[in-house]
């Protein structure tokens, strides 16, 4: 993969524990990483880097996850963006509520890294 | 003044009450009722006060002292006594549709109609002259007013009085007899009565006033000059020999007289609407008296100082002081208030007396007649109404006449007095009869007939003696000559003033012909029913209809026309449709009636013609068989029992409601509980989750990448290790909460410091705070008192407080301030950041271990954090407080405070 075709990734998430190993996949991946540890810092880099795919905690102290994805939703060059969540909030009504804001995919806490890199390459090769 | 003003102003004043009393009818029937108010009842029962009271009280002082007061202190006395015996008759008449103190009596003897018809008769020859006094005050206080000289006119047609009487009789009918059924209440007169109470004691005590402020200088000075009057000294004093007897008989007298006087008997028991008015009653009746005898002495004193020597009838005084001052709009007044006391007694009076006389004379002549009760049933109502209407003529004629033969010759004390003894005599069959089952029809019958005839003999005859009608020898020398048949000495007995004497004779022999005959006699199986209705009311007035016990066959036809005779269409249905509420039974197919049903119809009609004549019309179309006493007795017991099994169900099902509401909430409470942990669960469990992912992602990418970079790996491990420890902490205040909740968490109470506790909290902190760079500044107060806690727990706290705040604080300038001091007897601890602060919102929630719950979205700003909510339990199980104040922007500070003299048990 060239550096022009290199996939951007945003990473979001307000956990220094989280975002430490998930840097370093995407790194590894060979994809460009983009990170945000708030709501308002995701939005802005959105607004700026137009990342291909966005993990998204939701759970965070200012905007939460999915007033970011409405955001990113709500852009017209954005339409295919993938947007994965990834949050501690396990219940149906969490999770229904993350594809109804327009989520590809919502995974829970604790996920393997493995399975996401497997999701992440589905959603970008189709 | 003007005679046809004043007689103008009566017939005013008349059809102001016409009209008074037909405004209250309209509003009852709106349902906004007047007498559904305690002191409306109170207020009706003053017609106890009457002319006699109004003017007669006065001339009694003026004349003989102090005495007039014993017929005031019976009543009080007696009005505790209400509770017990007032509202047994109340309830006895309620259940069993009784109108009258004949029925009351004759009901509770076997509804024996001899009985009733004795009673009716005394009380008819007994009120007579009491109605007559009335008429005499009214035409005495008319003479006086206008000048004339009634007294001395020719009787009926030449007598201004007759037409009063007449005029009085139509008001009586118009508003006594409009309803046929006599439990019934009028609603309207008694509206009336109660006004014509306020009004006449309001015009008392004006008169009073003027009296003793008006005319003399105050209490005083009328007392002062009242001692120059010749006879002061007998009248303030009880000298005679026979003072105490006659005070005590008095007293005797007025207590019975209260309760059994036929008026007395209708305002309180017949229009009681509520049992519970007695209460007010109790007082407020007493406190009427007391504040109609106020100015008593000092109008009687007034009047012996003006008129000393002069002609004036005592008994007049009140009227004649503002007329001989000239103030003749306040002696109107005055004349009016009297008149009201004169027609409030004799309306209520005749109608007692013509319910009376029509259901205890004229309708057990009617039905005990067969040639009249089979033609003329269905006219049967109208001869009722009619007859008593005819009786309220007939009373007032009778007292007229009396009025004009005997009561124009003696005061209107000694007139009342006599009715006073009459009606005491039905005193033991009445008191007998509902404390004492044994108590038997012919006791009574002898106990009242004897009694009435000692009375006629002892007050009676001498006072026909007095007008001329008997020679003066039957006085004098007894009848025929016979000495111990002297009416004022009987039997010898000498030293007593007259009325005692015949209170003492007439009641020893009264109360000990009811007790003796009754313990010798027996009684019939259907007096003992009623006798112990009677006596256990308050245990059968739910179940009346079956206490009564009945046995024979009727047909449900039969009952029906009985009751449609009497009351009508309209009346018999609704009481046909109130039995089948209360008994809502089907009906027995082949048309036979209940017992019930039998029982509950002859307690209506007993309400519209006295239980005997119903009595005796449902015994008519029913066939009835023998009881036998033991029957009676034996059903009764059944029912008693079923009764207490009944209550018995009834506490056992308000217990088991009781219980199941306890459940419910218990159940509730649990569910709440529930749904706390459920949520407390979601929140541990979500924080288990951030450590976990990051640990599995680090241990994922050190396993698929061995060849990382050791700087990377060692990286990696160490945050393994930092979250391990993360999950470490998270469980330990897990358990902690969970001790601290259950009360497992024990404290190790000893003396502690707080300086030192806080020095060892910073210790523990002081690498975290230099990494950080942070400018940490511990002040706190030396020689603060020791406090009783648990070191190690309170460390807990500041470290936790103060880590928060490590955190927390302006990451650039970090500035973190602890102190602690002495103050009103609390040591208080501040833990004070330069952070970006929290907003007020959350202050009460980041105490909360339940605050980050599942359905917010936004992360609390401690991040974790049970810390607080277990800091919050420790300072509570110290009994100390822990809040913070803070706003956004402005940084935030901590504090708690812990009292000096904890007093905690040792191992909570």
């Amino acid at each position: 993969m060239s550096t022009k075709e290199k996939l951007k990734v945003l990473v979001v998430d307000d956990e220094p524990s989280i975002l430490m190993p998930l840097e370093f996949l995407m790194r590894k991946n060979g994809y460009q990483v983009y990170i945000a540890r708030n709501g308002t810092e995701a939005m802005e880099s959105v607004d700026k880097e137009r990342p291909d795919v966005v993990l998204l905690d939701i759970m965070m102290p200012d905007v939460d996850g999915y007033e970011v994805c409405r955001h990113i939703r709500g852009q017209e060059n954005m339409n295919g963006a993938k947007v994965i969540f990834m949050s501690a909030k396990t219940k149906d009504a969490d999770i229904k509520k993350g594809y109804d804001v327009g989520a590809d995919l919502y995974i829970p806490k604790p996920f393997s890294t493995r399975f996401l890199m497997e999701k992440i390459k589905e959603l970008t090769q189709s | 003044m003007n005679y046809w003003l004043v007689i103008g102003v009566s017939f005013f004043y008349l059809a102001l009450l016409f009209g008074l009393a037909s405004w209250a009818e309209r509003r009852s029937a709106a349902g906004r009722s007047f007498v559904g108010n305690p002191y409306i009842y109170a207020l009706s029962m003053a017609v106890y006060c009457t002319a006699w009271t109004y003017y007669g009280s006065v001339g009694r002082a003026a004349t003989t002292g102090l005495g007039y007061l014993a017929i005031y202190i019976g009543p009080t006395l007696m009005a505790p006594l209400w509770w017990v015996v007032l509202r047994k008759i109340i309830r006895i008449c309620k259940v069993q549709r009784i109108t009258t103190i004949a029925d009351f009596i004759s009901s509770r003897y076997g509804k024996n109609i001899t009985l009733g018809s004795i009673v009716t008769f005394i009380c008819v020859l007994g009120i007579i002259p009491y109605i007559s006094i009335q008429l005499k005050a009214i035409a005495s206080s008319l003479d006086i007013l206008t000048g004339a000289n009634e007294v001395g006119r020719s009787p009926l047609f030449g007598d201004t009085s007759f037409f009063i009487t007449l005029g009085l009789g139509l008001f009586t009918i118009v508003y006594g007899t409009r309803h046929v059924e006599a439990t019934e209440r009028h609603e309207g007169m008694v509206t009336a009565i109660a006004f014509e109470s306020l009004f006449k004691l309001v015009i008392f005590i004006v008169a009073g006033v003027f009296v003793t402020y008006g005319v003399f200088n105050g209490f005083g000075d009328i007392m002062q000059q009242a001692t120059q009057l010749p006879d002061f000294e007998r009248l303030m004093t009880f000298d005679n020999d026979s003072g105490f007897s006659q005070w005590f008989w008095m007293v005797v007298l007025s207590m019975l007289a209260v309760l059994f006087l036929p008026r007395q008997f209708q305002v309180a028991v017949v229009e009681n609407v509520n049992e519970q008015h007695l209460n007010k009653a109790m007082w407020l009746f007493p406190l009427y008296l007391f504040a109609i005898n106020i100015f008593v002495l000092p109008i009687a004193f007034g009047g012996d100082l003006l008129f000393n020597g002069a002609n004036v009838d005592a008994d007049m005084f009140v009227l004649a002081i503002p007329l001989s001052e000239g103030k003749s709009i306040l002696a109107l007044m005055v004349y009016l208030g009297g008149f009201s006391a004169a027609t409030s007694m004799v309306i209520v009076a005749t109608i007692a007396l013509s319910v009376m006389v029509s259901n205890n004379l004229v309708m057990p002549l009617l039905v005990g007649i067969p040639a009249i009760k089979n033609n003329y049933q269905n006219q049967l109502t109208k001869i009722l109404l009619f007859s008593r209407r005819f009786g309220i003529l007939v009373v007032l004629l009778l007292a007229y006449l009396y009025y004009k033969g005997v009561a124009e010759y003696y005061s209107l004390v000694e007139v009342g007095l006599v009715s006073f003894a009459a009606v005491a005599q039905f005193a033991p069959a009445i008191i007998g009869g509902i404390f004492w089952k044994e108590g038997t029809k012919n006791g009574a019958l002898a106990g009242i007939v004897v009694g009435a005839v000692v009375w006629f003999y002892t007050l009676v005859v001498p006072s026909m003696v007095g007008v001329g009608m008997l020679p003066g020898s039957i006085l004098e020398n007894g009848p025929l000559g016979i000495a111990w048949l002297k009416p004022f000495e009987l039997f010898g007995l000498q030293g007593m003033d007259y009325i005692s004497h015949a209170m003492f004779w007439s009641m020893f022999l009264n109360v000990g012909l009811y007790i003796g005959v009754s313990l010798l006699s027996k009684q019939t199986s259907q007096e003992r029913n009623q006798a112990e209705v009677f006596v256990d009311i308050f245990k059968y007035s739910t179940v009346f209809e079956s206490s009564i016990v009945w046995k024979g066959t009727a047909y449900i036809p039969d009952i029906k026309s009985l009751l449609v005779n009497f009351l009508g269409e309209k009346k018999a249905e609704v009481a046909m449709k109130a039995y089948k509420r209360k008994y809502p039974e089907p009906e027995d197919e082949s048309g036979k009636a209940d017992p019930k049903l039998v029982t509950y119809a002859e307690k209506v009609l007993s309400g519209v013609i006295g239980s005997s004549s119903a009595r005796i019309m449902v015994s008519s179309v029913v066939k009835e068989e023998e009881i036998s006493i033991d029957e009676v007795l034996n059903i009764l017991k059944e029912s008693q029992q079923l009764i207490s099994i009944n209550n018995e169900l009834r506490r056992k099902s308000m217990e088991l409601r009781r219980a199941t509401e306890q459940l419910r909430s218990a159940n509730e409470r649990l569910k709440q509980i529930d749904e706390l942990k459920d949520e407390f669960l979601s929140t541990v469990t979500h924080e288990l989750r951030t450590p976990l992912t990051s640990i599995r992602a680090l241990s994922e990418i050190l396993y698929d990448n061995p060849e990382m970079e050791r700087e990377d790996q060692e990286h990696f491990l160490q945050t393994i290790v930092k979250e391990s420890e993360r999950l470490t902490r998270l469980i330990t205040h897990v358990l902690d909460l969970e001790r601290f909740e259950s009360g497992k968490q024990k404290l190790n109470l000893a003396p502690v410091q707080i300086e030192e506790v806080v020095r060892e909290s910073v210790q523990t902190l002081e690498q975290l705070v230099q990494e950080k760079n942070i400018d940490l500044v511990v002040d706190v107060q030396h020689n603060l008192p020791s406090i009783n806690g648990d070191r190690d727990r309170l460390i807990q706290v500041l470290v936790n407080l103060i880590s928060n705040a490590i955190k927390f604080c302006n990451p650039e300038q970090g500035r973190i301030i602890v102190s602690g001091y002495y103050i009103d007897g609390d040591i208080k601890v501040n833990v004070v950041d330069n952070g970006k602060g929290i907003d007020p919102e959350f202050h009460k929630q980041i105490f909360d271990k339940f605050y980050q719950a599942q359905n917010q979205n936004i992360r609390k700003p401690e991040g974790s954090g049970l810390g607080l909510p277990i800091s919050k339990k420790i300072i509570e199980s110290h009994q100390g407080h822990i809040w913070v104040e803070s706003e956004l922007g402005k940084g935030a500070k901590f504090s708690f405070v812990l009292p000096v003299k904890v007093n905690v048990p040792a191992n909570v």
